[in-house]
């Protein structure tokens, strides 16, 4: 009987919560850089998914080269050391945008609709910047052990008939998720750069009444932000193979994550990207086997036993998103600003 | 003087350069392009309604020009009999379980203002409850439905009446859908409503892929009826080999010339009749109320305007045109593919087309139209030109070369968003404004 | 009608100041000044421009004609940032805080521009507002509006002002936290900062001003100390509701 409780939770820890987090750590950072650039510049981007995928090439690349190199980490994925790579291009990137694009409709004081519009021509002029720079293919850069836990071994470990396996790719994203946000964190809350843009989020007269630069803090919202854009794009490369195409449909999961959290909150943010992922995943889990653990065989059931079949996984966050947005536009964190 | 006689111009440069494609590559090409380009315009014209004469952002086209397309599926294809006797019940009780679970669950909500604990459970049961019981009911009948010929046929099939039918049809099915979508998500600011539209059409296309018993799903509806002649029957008829021959065409080429003007005829014959009704409704009162209401939202409702059913009017409206070009783009396809159904061309190409033309003016939309899916078709071939043109020099079997070379398709979609940026950051107006009245 | 025709050189002035938003000026040869460790009061019925000199005099609004001085330099043409360098702070009427930072936060953020260590700075203000040593850790956004206008006026102070500028500091707070919030001014002021206010509570304002000035219609009508404004029987009837 015990046995039989652990098979089912084992079951439900593969299929939903080990891949949850990984999603989701992927979900919340990139619903990170939507909010802090909601916060600060007051508007939706929609070339974040562009961002994400112009970081994650430049990892790419980098690791192909490493890899021509021989250069590598052993076990672990030899992207981690072209991340720095991607980051420092996709802030690049997005300083010369803001430059070139963005700094202008500051200067005249555009309205926000405004700037989502722009922000679909950035949309596509990085989309077509990447296809041109990489093409348009499936690219796998993953390379290193592939499992940190492998699921004969945990098998074999337990004595259960479920096994438990965690990818590497996985491991590295929740790991590298947790120091990215406790380094934000820290910066935003006890830093005095990372406090002015908190101030300047809050009350943008009276940041200027008390000298704080806006230029400056625009600046260092887009490095934050390029930054962040590389690593989730990265690491859902890394997760899952790049391709450009997969960054525009990873899009609104991100813009789902960052309302259902509350546009402008950190923290909601995070926990957004989890209440989608796990959402995702709980609403498409097929509940068969479970229940043929948990229930006597008399009464176990025949078919599936989903809520909604696993072809609308990214729909379900779609659900979410449009249900959020009609009952509680302000998210769950309303009020919590940067 | 350049003002009153710039929109002609521009109009013959548009011409010209359809006819130069005509001449240096085929006229075959040059009219499936101005095909597309006319249904296009259409959508262009739907979304200027709702974002030039009032301010809406709708980032949902994709969804209403699929419905478009579902239409032209319901209403030209023959219904499958075995399928509507082997599950037709199952679907229909289903279906009408999930509209009594809505129309409770609204209930519910709007009868338990107030209670805010009892309201979010009740709520909750009733649509977890109706859920479960259309579930109980469709799934049955959906894989009974599948299993019926599933290389051909495997849904329910359509009605069988006359394709051109599905024009009105389609848009009167995203007149609906807007209605209900614009009734819940109007009141959202510009950004979250540009999202949530996004959002909503998602889900749509998502129904399409996968509801088979419906739609096909990525199965795709083929051989949907035609409103005009097929080439193999013009090949085969006395007078089109004779025409062929005094013309000294291919009868094959002259077949699918003839075919693409007919078609051509009936697209032109809608763009105008839209058109026509856009300008008077932007002249009428009508359309000087939605200027106003755009321009000072505020001021229009404290004027006393009524700006949340102004705007869902006129969101129903805009939707409701962009459905009759996606029944026709379907008709014109003669498949129904819900794969195709992507935001980059469906959503956001179209809103470049707006950008690019003038938002605002109907003119404008409509040239932004012809203008932007031109280029979106011929700046591959260009775009191939200029690589091979700039990498004459060099050594063919260099790999920069070779990878430009193979990059130069994807050049359109940075042209596309450059376009657009300039556009927006020289001349936000677009090449036509505007006008002032 | 002036009364006063003192002509002293005084540490702030804002000098026959003309000017306005966009076309129609709203200032008229306006004047108003303040020396060290005085306290300056700007009253006047509504509409009179009070708000609108204050802006002037903190480079918020361009000048036609006239002149702003501080010790004697002319900074008419510097940002208002920059003012905040030459040793100016300002308390803006409304949004005068960070809602979402900590008081202790608020008070850090308006001490941005100094590289100097501010902790000195900062146990002035709490040793001067008891109460936001209490709530540091709080968000200003959670205050009461009295406890709010301390901290916007302790964030005003962190730069070490010469001069402060107070926008109408008690508009909506009750007369007990008015009482209070003039007795903290009075506080500043005796450190030696110059204070120049707008006030819409003329007769307890002017009561602890040195000096009053009386706008009308952009105009400068009455100056003179804040006693002697209390004593003109024209300012009572007209102004100050007799």
């Amino acid at each position: 009987m015990v046995t039989d409780v652990l098979n089912a939770l084992v079951l439900i820890a593969n299929f939903v919560i080990v891949p949850g987090l990984a999603y989701g750590s992927q979900l919340a950072l990139g619903a990170l850089g939507v909010t802090l650039v909601y916060s600060v510049l007051r508007f939706s981007n929609f070339a974040h998914g562009e961002m994400m995928s112009f970081g994650a090439m430049g990892t790419v690349l980098m690791t192909w080269w490493l890899q021509s190199q021989n250069i590598s980490l052993g076990g672990l994925p030899t992207a981690l050391l072209a991340l720095p790579f991607g980051i420092l291009g996709a802030i690049a990137l997005c300083l010369f945008v803001d430059r070139t694009v963005f700094s202008y409709y500051r200067r005249t004081r555009s309205a926000g609709v405004t700037y989502l519009i722009v922000s679909v021509g950035v949309m596509f002029a990085i989309g077509g910047l990447i296809r041109f720079i990489i093409g348009p293919k499936d690219r796998v850069f993953a390379d290193g052990d592939r499992f940190i836990l492998k699921a004969r071994a945990f098998k074999k470990m337990t004595g259960l008939s479920e096994g438990l396996s965690i990818k590497t790719s996985q491991g590295v994203t929740v790991i590298a998720a947790i120091i990215i946000v406790a380094l934000l964190f820290w910066f935003l809350n006890r830093t005095k750069t990372g406090k002015s843009m908190r101030a300047y989020s809050d009350n943008e007269d009276l940041a200027l009444l008390s000298g704080i630069n806006p230029e400056r803090v625009v600046m260092i919202v887009w490095i934050i932000t390029g930054a962040l854009a590389a690593i989730a794009g990265s690491l859902y490369g890394l997760d899952k193979s790049y391709k450009p195409f997969t960054y525009l449909q990873i899009l609104l999961p991100i813009f789902a994550s960052a309302i259902v959290g509350g546009v402008g909150s950190p923290v909601g943010a995070i926990a957004g990207g989890f209440v989608i992922a796990f959402s995702e995943l709980f609403v498409t889990f097929a509940y068969k086997k479970v229940l043929g653990y948990l229930l006597p065989d008399a009464i176990a059931p025949s078919g599936l036993m989903q809520i909604l079949s696993t072809d609308y996984k990214i729909a379900v966050s779609f659900v979410i998103l449009v249900i959020v947005l009609l009952i509680r536009p302000t998210g769950i964190f309303s009020g919590k600003t940067l | 003087m350049l003002g009153a006689h710039k929109t002609k111009l521009l109009f013959l440069a548009m011409a010209v350069m359809l006819a130069f494609i005509g001449f240096i590559q085929s006229w075959n090409v040059s009219l499936a392009i101005l095909n597309l380009c006319l249904i296009s315009a259409i959508m262009t014209l739907g979304v200027n309604i709702q974002w030039g004469y009032a301010g809406i952002v709708n980032f949902g086209m994709m969804g209403f020009a699929a419905l478009g397309g579902v239409a032209a599926v319901l209403v030209a294809m023959p219904p499958v009999t075995a399928g509507w006797e082997a599950g037709g019940l199952g679907i229909m009780g289903g279906l009408l379980a999930a509209a009594i679970t809505i129309i409770l669950g609204l209930q519910a909500w709007k009868r338990l203002a107030g209670q805010s604990r009892r309201r979010y459970w009740i709520t909750a049961l009733i649509v977890v409850a109706g859920y479960t019981v259309s579930r109980l009911l469709i799934d049955p009948a959906v894989s009974a439905i599948e299993s019926i010929e599933s290389a051909k046929a495997g849904y329910l099939g359509g009605l069988g009446l006359p394709i051109l039918m599905s024009w009105v049809v389609g848009g009167l099915l995203a007149a609906a859908a807007a209605y209900v979508i614009g009734k819940i998500s109007l009141g959202l600011r510009s950004d979250y409503l540009a999202i949530a539209t996004l959002g909503i059409s998602e889900i749509l296309i998502y129904i399409m892929k996968n509801e088979d018993w419906l739609t096909r799903g990525v199965k795709n509806v083929n051989g949907i009826p035609r409103p005009v002649p097929y080439e193999i029957d013009l090949q085969e008829s006395m007078w089109f080999v004779q025409l062929a021959g005094d013309l000294g065409i291919a009868t094959d080429e002259l077949s699918s010339i003839v075919v693409k003007l007919c078609y051509a005829g009936l697209f032109i014959i809608v763009l105008a009749g839209l058109f026509w009704l856009s300008e008077t409704a932007l002249r009428s009162p009508w359309g000087r109320m939605m200027r106003a209401i755009r321009d000072n939202e505020t001021a229009a409702r404290a004027m006393g305007k009524d700006v949340t059913s102004r705007h869902l009017q006129v969101f129903v409206i805009g939707s409701a045109v962009i459905g009759i070009a996606g029944a026709m783009l379907t008709t014109l396809d003669g498949q129904f593919t819900p794969a195709s159904y992507q935001p980059l061309r469906f959503t956001f190409l179209i809103w470049i087309m707006v950008i690019v033309g003038g938002s605002g003016n109907n003119m404008g939309s409509v040239l932004g139209g012809f203008i932007i899916w031109f280029f979106w078709i011929e700046s591959e071939p260009l775009g191939l030109w200029l690589i091979s043109t700039i990498t004459a020099t060099m050594d063919d079997a260099s790999p920069l070369k070779i990878h430009l070379l193979e990059s130069a398709a994807h050049m359109r979609l940075m042209t596309m968003g450059i376009v657009m940026l300039l556009v927006l950051r020289f001349a936000p107006q677009g090449l036509i404004p505007e006008q002032k009245r | 009608m002036e009364k006063s025709k003192r002509k002293t050189v005084q540490y702030l002035i804002g000098e026959n100041m003309t000017g306005g938003y966009g076309g129609a000026n709203i200032l008229h040869s306006c004047t108003i000044g303040v020396d060290k460790g005085e306290i300056a009061v700007v009253v006047g019925p509504n509409g009179a421009g009070k708000s609108t000199a204050m802006k002037a005099v903190f480079g918020m609004l361009h000048l036609a004609e006239g002149q702003v001085r501080i010790d004697g330099e002319d900074i008419t043409h510097l940002k208002p940032q920059e003012r905040v360098l030459k040793g100016m702070g300002f308390v803006p009427q409304n949004n005068n805080v960070f809602p979402s930072l900590t008081v202790e936060e608020n008070l850090e953020m308006g001490a941005f521009i100094r590289t100097s260590d501010i902790s000195d700075t900062m146990a002035q203000i709490f040793d001067l507002f008891p109460v936001l040593k209490e709530k540091r850790r709080q968000p200003a956004g959670e205050l009461s509006g009295g406890q709010r206008q301390q901290v916007a006026v302790g964030r005003a102070l962190m730069t070490q002002p010469k001069v402060l500028m107070l926008d109408e500091p008690t508009a909506g707070v009750s007369p007990i936290v008015m009482d209070e919030l003039f007795d903290r001014i009075i506080e500043v002021a005796r450190t030696g900062i110059a204070i120049l206010m707008v006030e819409q509570n003329a007769k307890q304002a002017l009561n602890i001003a040195d000096k009053g000035f009386v706008l009308v219609q952009g105009r400068n009508r009455y100056t003179d100390t804040g006693q002697a404004l209390l004593a003109d029987q024209d300012v009572r009837k007209a102004f100050l509701g007799g």
